[in-house]
This record gives structure tokens, sequence and C-alpha cells, in this order.
């Protein structure tokens, strides 16, 4: 099974690109956690190495086996994710108001992140079955419909708003560039923002005033719109050049929150100035254009659609946090990917980039 | 072909897709960037001194005022320790069982402790809450011996302005309050914040900037929480500096007790260079009461109170002098050639003036009287016809000269002008000529003449020490530190009467009759070792008119209607030390009620005697 051909084709692009992404992480993560190393901080930077491990791991795990398996077992793969969905509902673990963990004993871990891949899959598997591009319609559409909703109302019970928002997002942006008919298109949107209200009256009062906050960050300067706010001061305080590694006082001094997880690029911002936080966005930029450039060279359409969508999943997750951190978008909790601190959410993404680095070294390859 | 499932035509529209979404991707990125740019660029600095202001704290180090002393070194006013009952939000574990144990050990109500917790900022779990101001020493020895039962509860301490024997020279001293808008703008406070105690009046107030010294202040990191991290730099406080005053605690001490129970002022200087040596006004006031704030009702108490505690009788009460003028009278006569003091005059107890008699305190008349006698007993008739003969304005001049009818000087407070009367003066006024008759009733103190007990008391010492008029003065020392090093003041003198010798001699010996001789209306200020000079007076409250049909009997009439007493007195009279006047408010006869009190402040300031203190009622 083994070709050296694999050998040949391997992306080295991609993989220094995650190397270097994941340096900068830990570095930057040693910064933010530098104030509260007495307090279990310098584990936290510890642990971060350990997850990028376990993340390489995953990802050179997801480049053995050939991705054209993964259209087989598609479906399976789908409902284990929902089951353990399902599961994280009845037994999962707790934690600040949601239930979105699951205890294995050692490790814990979220199914949202499995489902978020398995949808992808399903939706490669979907897109590339029948022969040739056509323009969707709205009746064509029913089963991706329901592959996404199951597990975006289960997500949304945890509750994970951000999570299942992004789910929403990530398979409308696929959907649109299989190409839907315009018609069919001005339904899917109307009938999404006719859904609106009624996700704004299931949604719970912390996360109705997060919304609240982004519209008017001063309406509550320190209650929800202190976030916002002060991770803005973090950012702009930094200037062109930053205030050097280590020396950001809103992050050594408390004033930034979750300065290790969702806020982890307002502490380069800081640190680093506005040089730091571009050059940081352009290596985002690359890596996205680079999978875009995967999905162009893949030799199957199963292998195109499914790179589509790690590339869609990876652009909204930097967009949505990105734009969370300097205040363009309302604070939903979405790390920014290999970025943030935490274990779950590393794995998974390094396991999707895994798959796009199994597409892109079987481009040439026929089966 | 290498893509096998792709027909030609998808691999358009493949490529076709691709190009529109890296346009779009590069479209989102270059928004991320251009929002990055206004955030770090366009408006960086402002965000990098939000940045700054959050983590550095200014916090303020209040200088430690200066103390005031008496001429002796006796403290009068200094700064005690305040203990200050203070929760740190942060620390509390249990607020109900805090809140019970408070409730039970020093009788702090639970709602209190609610409000200001809930009332506390979320952003500064740290920062600590003032609950209450000033424990008592029983409420800090309970709460300290309980500390470990209360977590979060802390004590701070912080000097607190104190008037040790409470109402002593209030006056004089003053009391602090907080600053109010008006004077935070004017700027004549440099450095003040809302929320600082500045004097608002007596010394406190005129020696502000010398007494308050300068604030420090300490820049320091904080953290989010509002915890200290380090200092930044630190610039400590300057110490006010203390203030020696011309007073002399004991006689001031004195002077109180003797106006207790009434109202009137006493002012005692020293007639060598016009240094204060006591001046009390009753009634009086605590000024212990204004430091914290003082709550609305005792402040509508204290202002609209009929008598005025809050107003210093010795500068700006304005009496009539009553007899007290006759000093200026005969002065004037002397300095005029137009009284002989070997002149005698018949007093048969009234005195007719068209269809006016004006009457003599003596009913039955002194017979004939030269002008030591007429000082002496205080004949009415003999002044009312001196005064006839010198005519008003002559009056005036001389009883400007003396120092009447305008302010003497003195620093602190707000001293009053008085009143000395010429005839332009009335027709300006009322547009009414002078009449002869307000002549008559001006020779003996009364009509429009109005004086305050300072002017008075500078105007024996005048007499007295050879014809100089002094400043009166308050502050004797005031230095930085120990008390070594500073100014001291030096008398200031702004006049000379311009008298002859034998002239003020005269008066002098008179004076001294009026204490010593067998029938002086001053005899109850006499002393057995010391030569007192005094002067009664007697000042009308109600007209002439009036008086006239009243009953001789003062005792009997209603005290408001009693006349002021009034006294004035320098002692030792051939060296003089000190020079006295007192008025006590409707007292009846000077010589009766403040001839006495003259006797016992001269008594105790010369001889220092201990037996003074037991003061009659």
């Amino acid at each position: 099974m083994f070709d050296r051909r694999l050998i040949q084709n391997f992306d080295w692009i991609l993989l220094l690109l995650l190397l270097v992404l994941a340096a900068i992480s830990i570095l930057n993560l040693y910064s933010a956690t530098y104030a509260i190393r007495d307090v279990g901080g310098s584990q936290v930077f510890v642990k971060q190495i350990y997850w990028f491990l376990i993340g390489f791991a995953a990802f050179f795990l997801m480049t053995t086996y050939n991705y054209s398996v993964l259209e087989r077992f598609a479906y399976p793969i789908y409902f284990i994710s929902i089951a353990l969905l399902v599961l994280v509902l009845l037994v999962g673990k707790v934690a600040s108001g949601s239930q979105r963990w699951l205890d294995l004993g050692l490790i814990s871990f979220q199914p949202s992140e499995m489902a978020k891949i398995s949808i992808l899959i399903v939706l490669a598997k979907f897109f590339s079955k029948k022969g040739g591009y056509r323009e969707y319609r709205l009746r064509d559409l029913w089963q991706p419909f329901l592959l996404i909703m199951i597990p975006f109302v289960l997500i949304l019970k945890e509750p994970d708003l951000g999570t299942a928002l992004l789910l929403v997002v990530i398979s409308f942006s696929v959907i649109l560039f299989v190409k839907v008919h315009w018609k069919s298109l001005v339904i899917l949107v109307a009938s999404a923002l006719s859904v609106a209200p009624f996700i704004w009256l299931e949604l719970k009062d912390y996360q109705r005033l997060r919304i609240l906050s982004f519209l008017r960050p001063d309406m509550d300067p320190l209650g929800s719109g202190y976030h916002i706010n002060q991770s803005k001061i973090a950012i702009g305080s930094g200037l062109f050049w930053g205030k050097g590694y280590l020396k950001g006082t809103q992050t050594r001094l408390h004033f930034l929150p979750e300065q290790h997880t969702d806020f982890a690029f307002s502490v380069l911002g800081e640190e680093w100035g506005f040089i730091g936080s571009v050059l940081l966005l352009l290596l985002y930029l690359f890596l996205i254009l680079w999978g875009l450039n995967i999905a162009k060279n893949s030799k199957d359409k199963f292998g195109s659609i499914l790179a589509i969508c790690i590339v869609a999943s990876t652009f909204w997750e930097v967009v949505v946090n990105v734009g969370m951190v300097t205040g363009l978008l309302p604070v939903v909790g979405i790390p920014l990917i290999l970025f943030s601190y935490g274990g779950s959410a590393l794995i998974s993404t390094m396991a999707a980039l895994g798959l796009l680095m199994n597409i892109s070294m079987r481009r040439f390859m026929f089966q | 072909m290498k893509r096998s499932d792709f027909d030609p035509n998808s691999i358009e529209i493949l490529n076709k897709q691709l190009k529109k979404t890296t346009l779009l991707i590069l479209v989102v990125f270059g928004v991320l960037i251009l929002r990055l740019w206004f955030l770090q660029i366009v408006n960086g600095s402002t965000y990098r001194t939000k940045s700054e202001s959050n983590r550095i704290n200014l916090r303020a180090i209040p200088p430690f005022r200066g103390m005031i002393f008496d001429r002796n070194g006796e403290m009068l006013v200094g700064n005690r320790p305040s203990y200050d009952l203070y929760v740190i939000p942060e620390g509390v574990q249990h607020q109900k069982r805090l809140s019970g144990s408070l409730k039970r050990l020093i009788g702090l109500e639970p709602q209190v402790i609610e409000q200001k917790l809930d009332g506390a900022s979320r952003r500064y779990p740290f920062r600590p809450i003032c609950l209450k101001r000033d424990i008592s020493r029983n409420e800090l020895a309970v709460i300290e011996t309980h500390r470990f039962n209360l977590p979060g509860i802390m004590i701070k301490i912080k000097p607190q302005r104190h008037y040790i024997q409470s109402n002593l020279a209030a006056h004089l001293l003053g009391y602090l309050g907080e600053i109010d808008e008006d004077q935070l703008k004017s700027g004549r406070y440099p450095g003040s914040k809302p929320g600082d105690l500045i004097g608002k009046t007596g010394v406190e107030l005129k020696w502000q900037p010398f007494l308050n010294g300068m604030r420090g202040g300490e820049q320091v990191e904080v953290d989010a929480a509002g915890r200290k991290i380090r200092s930044i730099s630190l610039k400590p406080s300057v110490s006010g500096g203390n203030i020696y005053l011309t007073i002399d605690k004991d006689l001031q001490t004195l002077a109180e007790r003797c106006l207790k129970d009434k109202k009137g002022a006493i002012v005692a200087l020293n007639p060598n260079n016009g240094e204060i040596l006591a001046m009390a006004s009753s009634p009086c006031f605590d000024p212990n009461l204004f430091i914290e704030g003082i709550d609305r009702t005792t402040w509508g108490r204290i202002v609209s109170s009929k008598d005025f505690p809050l107003q210093n009788r010795a500068l700006s009460g304005q009496y009539p002098p009553g007899s007290i003028f006759k000093i200026v009278i005969a002065l004037a006569g002397l300095e005029e050639g137009i009284i002989d003091p070997e002149e005698e005059l018949f007093c048969n107890g009234t005195y007719t003036l068209g269809e006016h008699t004006y009457r003599c305190w003596q009913k039955y008349g002194h017979g004939m009287v030269n002008l030591r006698r007429a000082l002496v007993e205080s004949c009415d008739v003999y002044f009312y016809k001196m005064g006839e003969r010198l005519g008003v304005d002559k009056i005036a001049r001389y009883a400007r000269r003396l120092g009447l009818g305008k302010v003497t000087g003195f620093p602190v407070g707000h001293e009053k002008e008085g009143l000395i009367p010429t005839s332009k003066w009335k027709l300006k006024r009322f547009g009414v000529p002078w009449q002869l008759g307000e002549t008559i009733s001006m020779s003996i103190g009364q009509s429009f003449v109005l004086v305050t007990p300072i002017q008075m008391a500078s105007m024996m010492a005048t007499v007295f020490n050879g014809g100089f008029i002094f400043k009166p003065q308050i502050i004797k020392r005031a230095g930085k530190g120990g008390g070594d090093k500073g100014y001291n003041f030096k008398p200031k003198m702004i006049g000379n009467a311009g008298f002859k010798k034998e002239n003020l001699d005269f008066i002098k010996s008179a004076l001294v009759g009026v204490v010593n001789d067998t029938r002086g209306t001053g005899w109850r200020a006499k002393l057995k070792n010391i030569k007192v000079a005094g002067k009664t007076g007697t000042a009308q409250v109600i007209t002439l008119e009036k008086e006239k049909e009243k009953d001789f009997n003062a005792d009997e009439i209603p005290s408001r209607f009693r006349d002021h007493a009034w006294f004035v007195a320098v002692a030792p009279a051939e060296k003089p030390r000190i020079a006295l006047a007192i008025i006590i408010e409707h007292g009846g006869h000077g010589g009766k009620v403040a001839a006495p009190i003259a006797k016992r402040m001269i008594m105790s300031y010369l001889e220092k005697s201990l037996e003074v203190f037991a003061c009659r009622p």
C-alpha cells in the first residue's frame, strides 16, 4: 500500500506552515500565562506543547490512508458523532453552565469537534456524488439540510452557540461554493432570517447579553462589554511595533479576559503590534489559499469538496475569532485555531488539516 | 487525463468558483487588516493611553496638617488617629455571618454592610470599602480581638483633626470642612481635590496653605482587580507647619468659663505690642463637629440660633460703648483745651436741653464734680456738658484717632468697623442735620456710636502705652518641624495717636481711681497687690426716650431689655501688661457684672493664682 510517491508528493509547505504557527502559538501562550505561572500558568504552556505533539500525531495519522475510504464510511462516521452528541447531553461533564465535554478518564473531548469533521465529510460525499457540477435547487438540498440541522440542534442544546452557528456558516459557505440556483438561495436566506427571532428566544440570557454588548459595548463597560473593550485596548495599545514580548500590561495585569484561550490573539496584538498581528494573519491567509490550491489540484471531486470544506472551516474560525477580539463580531467564545490554548479543538483541527495533507499527497494518484 | 471523474465543464466551474472564493477571502482578510490598522495605528495612541490609565493608579498621600499651640507651647489643635472600619469585598467569605458578627460586636446595622457591598464596584474586589468612620476605642478593641472571625475586615488609621479642648477658642481657631466647588475653581487651593478638608474659618482658614502642607502622591501599578503590584514613583507629602498663637491657654480658658451661660465677649491683649492674650465669644461651638461633615439638623440649629454661636462677638459684635466713651470725651476735651481738670460743674441728676431732659445715672446727682470725679463716678451730666462744648465732629475726630470707627486689622475673622457718627455722615445717611441732643447722648456713648470689644481693648492699650496703636496679632510664631526654625512675628505699630503725655497721665490716674477710689464705679475689680485701672460702661439697649419711663432697678427688667454691661481695664497701671475689654450682653451694670470678671482675669494672668479658677457663678 505504501507508495514512494507519497513521500515525493508530501506537502512540505503545509507542514512548515503548521510548524511555524505552532511555534508562534506556544511562544505567545508562554507570555499570556506568564503572570499566572505561579497558579498553574506554566502548566498551560507546557500542556499546549503536548497537545501540539498529539495534534501532529493526529495530523500524520490522517495521512496514512487514502481519503477516499472516508467517502465510503461517511455515514457511519456521521452517525457515530451524532450518537456522541446525544451521549454528551446525557452524561457529559458540566462546566460553567454548559455540557460540552465527554470525560474519557485520561482526557476529555468535545464531540462537537468530531461532529464538525463528520459533517464536512458527509457534505463532501453528498456534493461529489452526482456527476458534474450543476446548480443545486432547494429540493436537492433537503438532505444536506437535515444532515446539518441534527448536529446543529444537539450542539445548541449543550449549549454551545458559537460552535453551532459556526457549523451552519461553514456548511452554508460550502453550499454556496457548489453553486445554488439564485432562487433557492433567496429562499434559503429568507428562511434563515425568519428563523433568527426564534433562535433569539431560545438563547440564554448571557448569550443575548453578549450580542447586545457587541452592538453597544459602552452600554455596560464592566459587564459583557468589558471583554471587548479590554481586548480592543490591548490590541490598540500595541501600536505598530508592539510593547515587546512579555511586556503586555493588559495581559500581565489581567485586564484581558481569557488571555490564553479566546483572546490569545489580543496578547499577540499587544506585544507584537500591528506588524506581528498582520504577519500572523498573513500566515493564516497563506494556509487558506494553500488549501484552495489543494482543492484545485485534487484528483477527484470528493477530495476537492472535502478540501473546500476544510478550508471553509479554517477560514471561518480565524475570521470569527479575529473579528471577535478586534470588536468586529460579537463575543461567541470561538478560540483561534492553532493558536489558542485547548487540546480538543487543536486535535480536531490538526486532524482536519491532516485530511487536507492526505488530499494533497494523493493529488497525482489514481485509483 | 489526470482527473478521472471531472468532466471539463465541471473543472471550469470549479476554477471559476475558486477564483471568486480567493477574491472573497482576500477581501475579508483585507477588512481584518484594515481593522487592525484602525485599532493600532489610527487610534493606537488613544488605546495606549487607556491601557496606561488602566494599569497606573495615582494614589494621594495626604500631608500631615500642622498643629496649633498657645503662646506657651500648649497644644490647642492636634491630630489624633481615627480608626476607620473597612471591608475588602473579595475577602468576605460569608456576608450574612459577617454582618451578623458586626451587629453583635459593635451594633453596625446589617443593611449598611449590604448596601455598601452591593454598591461596590465589581471591578475592584480588592478595593476596601469604608463601613464606619472613626470607631471608638472600645469598638476597636472588640474588632481587634475578634479579627480572626471577621474575614475581609480591616482597620485603617488616618490622622483626624482634633480640637483638644473642644470649643476652646473655637472662633479663633476656626474649623475644617470639605472644600466646596467654588473654592476648588478659585485656584486658591492648588493641589486640592474634592473631598479634601480645608480651613473654613479662623486661623485654620487664614493659614490654610501653611498648615496644610503639600500633598504627596504615589504612582502605583495595579492589576485588573485593583491590587497594588508595585510602586512606580513616589513623591512624599510635606507636612504642614506648626503655629504658635499669642493667646494664653489658661487665660482663654478662664475667659470662656466666665462667659459660660452668658452672651458676650472678652478680649485681652498685651498693650505693648498688640498680642491677643485671650479672645472669647459666647455662645460658642465645637469645631470637632464640623470635621466629618456636620449633619443637617445640627448645622441648622447652629446657624439659625438667635444667639449666633458662629459669630465672634469680640470682632463683629457692635455695641454702644456707654460710659467707656467718656474716656474719648475726656481726652478730646483735654487735648482741645476745652476742659480744665480743675473746673467743677454741678450735677443735680438731670441736664435739660430745650424740651428734653437728660438724666444722670445717679438719680440725685453727684453735686460738684471735676473731670477726675466725673470719670471715677461716671457722672453723665458732666460729660453731657463737655460733649456739648466739643461738638460731634471734634468728638468723632478723637474717637477715630483712638482707633474707633475702623477695623483694628485683626487678621482672623470678619471684623466690624463699628460706627463713629459725624454731622456730615448723618446728613448723608438720613438727609437730616445733626441734632444737638444727639451730641448729648453721644457723650455718654449712646446715640449712633457703636464699637467692638476688640476696639475697646485696643483703645485702652493706646491710652496706657503712651498713645501707640498696634495691630492686634494672633500669631506669635510659625515654624516647620520642631518649631525652632521659622519666623517670629514682630509687633506692628500702625499709628501714634499723638496725645500729650500729661493728658494721658491724667486719664490713667483717673481710671486707676475708677477701680481704687472709694466711690469708683469699678471697685469690684480692685486687687490687693496690683494697681488695676478700668472703666465701667452700661450700654443702653433701648432708646433714652423709653428709658425715662422704665424703672431704674435693673434686676427687674426682662433680660432682653437689660443694658449691656461693659468693663475695660488695664493692669498693672504703672507698667501695663494686660488690657481687657469685657462685655456681657444684657448683663445690667458694667461695674456689677463685668468688673469682677476683669478682676479674675487680671489676677489669673498676672499672679497665675490657682484660686481664681473657682469661678463664681
